[in-house]
């Protein structure tokens, strides 16, 4: 002991960093990511492996050369953005199209706010979005994937999108669902995204995350209750025309948006309050869109909606203080 | 598992009791020492005695500078070497007695016998007078001068008294030890304060990592067989410890900011202090010692110690065998709320309850990194402020707005800046913020005054 240090207390400090939280979000991730790379075999590998390389590589390139900051990617936000950019497009989206969107994510939602913590929307969602509006045929069409089971290809679009179509063309919806079967729809649902493919494996990270006391499962599960209830709602007055409850819950990216993008902390509210309006305006927005909308999930937009509102939120839910009125 | 524990906020700190089995062991006297005039809350004491003067242990040294102040008692017998300005633990002088010790001689009228007095006197003011006279303030860390405690103002009555059992600060040991040997005692000055607060119930809080001193104090409870006291078992949660903390988890009320404990008919005393109640009023014995735990796990021997008051940090810390080599920090109390101290000469005052010795390891502070707005901040502040908010405007110096979002109500408890994962320093700017509030509500109140009384002329 040469000198004592003298500073203010607390003198210790808990186990968590910025750093041990997201490597927890990835951990959470691990069982969706095995899901997809199961089912849809080395080309969803090469998405992920671009999706997350050219995140963490952009936002490397971003502090060091245009900041001159030091770096946060230590921080494995990128990496994070990185696998739900991935997960959030279908697995044959070529490669110069998950850079594009990894540019948007990284560079415009993410870095131009001030980096992590900064940011209004969700990076990730903005990318996907992004590529949504830009490349519609990539992302909502899907091919029956070859997986390690070598199946032939077959093209066609998302659950959702199909029900849209045959909706427009005069079938009811009894006739459109009756092709899925839940069971499939919650163990291996194969269109969309790639990584909806497995809603077990989603909710299996879910579920650790709120063990492990990362996330709080309000706004999540605010956003089931309320995707159910509008469901139900609409559902038990005109079943022809409109989707039951658990087909809206099992696909278009609901479980992977309510449980891991609305979740994300920088772009969510913080009280328990704020956390659930913001997660019954998610669910309320996601099925007027699905009903009303012209895209048929809407996920996506619901959330990007709603992290526009979060400091208002924050704002008017605030927790009571104590031993004051 | 317990349920009892207040409602907001909280962490689970590790709790670290590693010297809980080390009984209390009488520390060797130091040959010399020193007694801050100013070791409570409140005005600082003024010396009566001068140098060379003669001193027994138990003698009054320095009187109360006012109602809220205390006596301060000489610790040791021997000779008053001098009356000056000395280092305190952060650095800061203040006025210390010296006072060279000669033998162990106690004035007449203190009972040092182990004779348990259980009868309780019949008249509250001669409780609260001897708790005056014997100089015992709040143990607990504050300070606060016991008997004023003990008089509430009128208007409000006191409906329960609780004893603060609970440890809720990692490492320390010596409420527990203290529990466990002076069961007894402990519960014998509980019934004194509830008879000076006119006969109340009264509750003995012990968190639930304390099992043996629970079963202990029920069994002398049921022993010595006073009315109206219980033991509540809590839930293991930091700040429970915390004033306004604990009489939300006993009482279910919240004391309003800024108010005190009596306002929600509640007067709080910990372990330590009933101890002091009990010596003070039962044995005639002032405070002239208290218990220390001296640990760390880079510390070779854990110990809890009786320490005379006003002894050198350096002499307990030598009597232990040195400061370890890996010590990067030592801290007078618990590493939540515990000062660290700049100077090892400093001594003792009343409320040293603990000496812990951390690693840099241990105590090192990351790296600050950007807020990820987790909330994790506001979800651990006990009084159900917004530190992230609360830091940014104190950064900003905002502080009206400081004042608007009630950084004032901050009981500086630390669990926001233990569980920021962007490591940001909450508190430290915190602190700012609430000093600057704290100026400007009593320049406030100082001009009100001031004006009410030039209205009246
Ligand atoms: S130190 Fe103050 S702001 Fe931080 S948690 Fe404790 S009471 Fe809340
Ligand atoms: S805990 Fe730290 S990072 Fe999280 S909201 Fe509070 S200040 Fe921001």
């Amino acid at each position: 002991m040469s000198k004592l240090l003298v500073s203010p207390s607390p003198h210790i400090h808990s186990k968590d960093s910025t750093k041990s939280l997201m490597l927890d979000v990835v951990i959470a991730l691990i069982p969706a990511v095995l899901c997809s790379v199961i089912f849809y075999g080395w080309q969803e590998l090469l998405v992920l492996g671009v999706s997350v390389a050219s995140c963490v590589l952009l936002e490397w390139a971003i502090t060091k050369y245009m900041l001159k900051a030091p770096s946060t990617i230590g921080d494995l936000s990128a990496v994070i953005t990185g696998i739900l950019l991935a997960l959030n497009v279908p697995y044959t989206t070529p490669w110069w199209v998950i850079v594009i969107g990894s540019v948007v994510a990284i560079g415009v939602a993410k870095m131009t706010f001030g980096g992590l913590g900064q940011n209004i929307w969700n990076p990730a969602l903005v990318g996907r979005v992004f590529l949504l509006v830009s490349f519609p045929t990539y992302m909502t069409t899907w091919k029956q994937p070859q997986g390690l089971f070598g199946v032939d290809a077959i093209s066609g679009p998302t659950p959702l999108g199909t029900i849209q179509e045959g909706l427009m063309q005069g079938s009811t919806v009894q006739e459109l669902t009756a092709a899925y079967d839940y069971k499939s729809l919650l163990l291996a649902n194969l269109g969309g995204s790639s990584g909806e493919v497995c809603a077990l494996a989603l909710l299996l990270g879910f579920v650790y995350l709120c063990v492990r006391k990362v996330i709080k499962p309000w706004i999540t599960l605010s956003i089931f209750a309320t995707v159910a209830v509008t469901a139900l709602i609409f559902w038990g007055i005109n079943p022809d025309r409109f989707t039951d409850p658990l087909f809206n819950l099992l696909t278009g990216g609901l479980i992977l948006g309510a449980c891991f993008m609305a979740t994300d902390y920088v772009t969510s509210p913080m009280s328990l309050w704020g956390g659930v309006v913001f997660g019954v305006g998610i669910g309320f927005l996601t099925m007027m869109i699905r009903y009303f909308g012209s895209y048929p999930e809407g996920v996506s937009f619901a959330i990007l909606i709603m992290n526009s509102v979060v400091p208002l939120l924050n704002r008017w839910f605030k927790q009571k203080k104590f031993g004051r009125k | 598992m317990s349920k009892h524990t207040f409602s907001l906020g909280g962490v689970h700190p590790h709790d670290n009791k590693i010297s809980r089995e080390c009984a209390i062991q009488p520390l060797p006297i130091a040959p010399t020492v020193y007694l801050s005039v100013a070791q409570h809350i409140g005005a600082p004491s003024v010396p009566v005695v001068k140098v060379g003067d003669k001193v027994k242990v138990g003698q009054v040294v320095a009187e109360p500078g006012g109602f809220v102040g205390a006596f301060i008692h000489s610790s040791v017998s021997g000779t008053v070497k001098s009356v000056a300005p000395r280092a305190d633990l952060a650095g800061r002088m203040s006025t210390h007695i010296e006072i060279a010790v000669e033998g162990d001689e106690w004035l007449e009228g203190i009972d040092t016998s182990d004779t348990l007095i259980t009868t309780i006197p019949d008249d509250p003011k001669a409780i609260i007078d001897k708790v005056r006279l014997g100089g015992v303030v709040g143990l607990g860390g504050a300070t606060f001068p016991t008997h004023v405690k003990l008089s509430p103002p009128p208007g409000s009555k006191c409906e329960r008294v609780i004893i603060n059992g609970c440890e809720c600060e990692p490492y320390l040991t010596s409420d527990f030890r203290t529990l466990l040997e002076k069961g007894e005692q402990v519960v014998v000055g509980a019934a004194l304060l509830q008879k000076a607060m006119g006969g109340v119930p009264c509750t003995i809080a012990i968190e639930e990592n304390k099992p043996e001193a629970i079963a202990h104090i029920r069994e002398v409870i049921a022993k010595l067989g006073y009315a109206d006291m219980d033991v509540m078992v809590m839930k293991m949660m930091y700040p429970q410890g915390g004033e306004k903390q604990l009489i939300d988890a006993v009482m279910h009320r919240q004391v309003g900011s800024g108010a005190l404990p009596i306002s929600v008919g509640a007067v709080v005393q910990n372990v330590a202090t009933a101890l002091a109640v009990y010596d003070a009023v039962q044995k005639n014995k002032p405070i002239v010692d208290n218990s220390v735990t001296v640990t760390g796990e880079c510390f070779p021997r854990q110990a809890n110690l009786l320490v005379r008051v006003g002894t050198p940090l350096q002499y307990i810390i030598d009597y232990l065998g040195g400061v370890p080599a890996d010590a990067a920090k030592v801290i007078s109390g618990g590493p939540m709320m515990g000062r660290a101290v700049a100077n090892l000469q400093a001594a003792t005052v009343k409320g040293t309850g603990a000496l812990l010795f951390l690693t840099e390891k241990q105590t090192r502070r990351a790296p600050e990194t950007n807020c990820i707005r987790c909330g994790k901040c506001a979800d651990a502040c006990p009084m159900g402020l917004e530190p992230f908010l609360l830091n940014k405007l104190s950064k900003a110096q905002d502080w009206e707005a400081c004042e608007a979002n009630a950084a004032h109500d901050c009981i500086e408890c630390g669990c926001c800046l233990y569980s920021c994962p962007a490591h940001i320093p909450l508190l430290d700017n915190i602190r700012v913020g609430k000093g600057f509030v704290l100026s400007a509500i009593r320049a406030r109140a100082a001009a009100a005054k001031a004006a009410a009384e030039a209205a009246k002329k």
